[in-house]
């Protein structure tokens, strides 16, 4: 009776804090192309070790290679280049508006580029997605217009939102793109009611749920997981795995799961896991769960495995928790830069090419910018009225409303 | 008219909108094959179909999760808690996603769904089947929150929640379901099917949402109250002997101002009357509002009888529940005040 060892609690940790060396050598990476491309209508069963690997097509020479290669043409791939240099440079503008006061916040995607913005090519208009903070490249890939989401960033008098959200949590019907909540989680258990709707509704449309590797952790991930896979729900259940929740290494909220893909296999669910900085990996997985939602043979699961490169948001400051250089030693590489080099490779693309689209790209977002200040900043210039923070709540504004309203005399 | 249950009511309300609007959609635990642990959707998959009626995984959130989406595609989900003593894991689901949709997204989605569950004790249901979480939800802006007290407004009130544009929680008192229970536990409750009270109109039939009603005019003493509590107040204004004002709220968000400020600057004194907890619940709100609206008119301080602030009690049912004895003291007091 006295040899029962005591207990003992244990708390996973990251390999390695500030000031240590950054080391990736426990992240296995398969040689592109080496993973196999299962016919959209498999029995998942057949699939399980998708949830363990990572599909590649881009290797390290540039080239496009395996089963998953050729979902794109060239030409819509140096539209996908455009679409994710457009995001970096978006970014970095509004991330310096921040800093300069014109907005209270911002959430850069610095790193993962390629997930929203290739994923968004797979999709047909009037499909919808569920998005979360870090998937502004559906909007700019689906053609929203730059001024619109500056207007929405700076809570000025053209914003779409009328004042009422914080800056990036976006809402764009017309673009597939529904209201960003901000608590975290909720919204991938509303894609699957979406897509369950188009389905009672013998509908062709599709809806796609996104959530970050941290917020699976949410029971909303579990409900989302339990509904789809019992009414084979026409979705496509996205995990960013962008390695940090905020602080927290995706450890925390992995557990003994060994992948966040593998939450699928219990559920019967396809569950690919993919290079979630490989444009062209995104894409030819995108194709293939979209077509399989839409073929109504049900829900996939898929994780995006990626890096957050920059901060959590304005509000944060990772040195505090990670080393410097933990960006540079991710292996595998930028997205920007690896599509950029597989289009010098396809003899399409050149540096000269890449270095006059930037300094174009600049010059459209700072039209943007110009145009969106002249609307207002956030604590400059034009701003949506008092009187507007009473409208629709409701569809009606009810009495108690409208006497709170006169009280506050707007 | 046909006498109905109060479920009977409930059932029809579903029907008749089922049948008008094909986006109209039933769904939770245990609701489509059995038709309720309540029956309260009885039939309605049979009639339907099983895309519009069906059962789900006990996931509360997951109900309430997946109704948003089909919302915001354009569907009408009316779905059942089985308890509201169950509603808590959606919680989240309804505070930051339902209530705040239409207001988040300026407009461009909405959130047209309704939560019935049912309400209250009186059953020996113990702390988990006797709850009134009403207050939870009309302190959250964007919802509606209605609690009906007889099979005609619940029909009527249901119909008009289903097709209101905004998100609304629906409150059944299942100690109503049958019978008016007015709190004198020791007697039996007559029955719906023999009692005037429940005869419901046939087809759409609409009580709007936000208008109180006067259940038994008097010039004493106004007492406010909703669901089970009105007939526990009638009661009580009988037992008493007082002349005692009963207003059914029926809707607590919108509420009637207009009706309460009308009776209470009349009879001047106030009972506000609920089977919740006392601390923070809606009874405060109304307190306070009388006292905002009517305070020149008052010649007493307005009483509150509710349910302890403890959690609801399983052998001490009797003791918690403000039953007609409570009542009438309160009224017997606010009239000496």
């Amino acid at each position: 009776m006295t040899d029962t060892p005591r207990l003992s609690l244990h708390v996973p940790e990251p390999e390695v804090r500030p000031g240590d060396t950054p080391d990736f050598s426990n992240v296995a990476i398969p040689r592109a192309g080496s993973v196999p491309r299962p016919e959209v209508d498999a029995d998942p069963k057949s699939m399980r070790d998708l949830a363990y690997s990572i599909i590649r097509v881009l290797n390290r020479q540039g080239e496009a290679v395996g089963p998953w290669a050729g979902t794109l043409t060239n030409e819509e791939l140096l539209e996908g280049l455009r679409d994710m240099m457009t995001l970096r440079t978006f970014d970095a503008r509004m991330q310096t508006a921040q800093r300069q006061g014109k907005t209270s916040f911002y959430m850069q995607h610095m790193g993962e580029e390629a997930v929203s913005c290739a994923f968004r090519k797979a999709l047909l208009p009037g499909d919808m997605n569920f998005p979360t903070y870090r998937q502004a490249g559906l909007l700019i890939a689906g053609g929203y217009p730059l001024v619109d989401m500056m207007n929405q960033i700076y809570s000025n008098e053209a914003d779409p939102l009328k004042g009422r959200q914080l800056p990036i949590m976006y809402s764009s019907r017309e673009h597939g793109f529904f209201s960003i909540s901000g608590n975290l989680g909720t919204q991938f258990v509303q894609a699957v009611g979406w897509g369950m709707a188009s389905a009672i509704k013998g509908d062709t449309k599709i809806a796609v749920g996104w959530i970050g590797d941290g917020s699976t952790a949410e029971s909303d991930f579990h409900a989302a997981l339990v509904f789809a896979s019992t009414y084979r729900a026409p979705v496509v259940l996205n995990i960013v795995n962008n390695q940090w929740a905020i602080s927290t290494f995706q450890g925390i909220a992995r557990g003994g799961s060994g992948t966040f893909a593998a939450r699928g296999l219990g559920f019967g669910l396809p569950t690919l896991r993919v290079d979630g900085n490989d444009y062209l990996a995104v894409h030819a997985v995108a194709k293939w769960a979209v077509e399989r939602a839409r073929r109504n043979l049900g829900p996939t699961l898929v994780e995006y495995v990626t890096y957050r490169v920059g901060a959590h948001s304005t509000s944060d400051d990772p040195s505090a928790y990670r080393p410097k250089t933990e960006s540079e030693a991710w292996p595998l590489g930028d997205p920007v830069i690896r599509l950029k080099n597989h289009l010098i490779v396809q003899g399409v693309w050149s540096e000269e090419r890449h270095k006059q689209t930037e300094a174009e790209i600049l010059d459209v977002v700072i039209t943007a910018q110009k145009e969106a200040e002249k609307h207002g900043t956030l604590h400059a210039g034009g701003k949506p009225s008092a009187r507007d923070m009473f409208e629709g709540v409701y569809a009606e504004m009810p009495a108690h409303l409208r006497r709170q309203r006169q009280q506050a005399g707007v | 008219m046909a006498r109905m249950t109060m479920i009977e009511a409930i059932r029809d309300a579903m029907d008749v909108c089922m049948g008008l609007d094909e986006n109209v959609v039933v769904f939770g635990e245990d609701v489509g094959y059995f038709g309720g642990v309540f029956r309260c959707t009885h039939g309605l998959q049979q009639k339907y179909g099983r895309s519009r009626c069906f059962d789900t995984p006990i996931s509360e959130l997951g109900i309430v999760g997946v109704a948003v989406g089909m919302a915001a595609y354009g569907l009408r989900p009316c779905v059942e808690m089985q308890f509201a003593d169950y509603v808590y894991p959606a919680y989240d689901q309804i505070v930051s996603e339902v209530a705040r949709i239409r207001y988040r997204s300026a407009g461009q989605f909405t959130c047209p769904i309704v939560i019935r569950m049912p309400t209250g004790g009186g059953i020996f249901g113990g702390q988990t089947h006797s709850q009134s979480p009403e207050a939870l939800f009309t302190h959250v802006a964007g919802l509606k929150v209605v609690v009906p007290s007889n099979p005609q407004d619940a029909k009527g009130l249901l119909i008009a929640s289903i097709e209101d544009p905004d998100p609304v929680i629906f409150l059944e008192p299942k100690r109503l379901y049958n019978g008016p229970f007015d709190g004198h536990h020791d007697r039996p409750v007559t029955p719906w099917s023999k009692h005037e009270s429940g005869e419901v109109e046939a087809g759409r039939t609409v009580t709007p949402l936000g208008k109180a009603v006067v259940r038994r005019a008097g010039s004493a003493v106004t007492v406010l109250a909703y669901g089970t509590m009105v007939h526990v107040a009638l009661a009580a204004a009988e037992d008493a002997g007082i002349d005692a004002e009963v207003i059914d709220l029926r809707t607590l968000v919108p509420l009637d101002l207009d009706a309460i400020v009308a009776s209470v600057r009349k009879t001047g004194r106030c009972v506000v009357v609920h089977e919740a907890t006392l601390t923070s619940g809606f009874g405060a709100e109304l307190a306070a509002l009388v006292q905002e609206h009517c305070f020149h008119s008052l010649e007493a301080p307005i009483a509150r009888v509710t349910g302890w602030d403890t959690p609801y009690p399983h052998a001490q049912e009797w003791d918690y529940f403000p039953g007609p004895a409570r009542v009438g003291r309160a009224l017997i007091e606010t009239m000496e005040a």
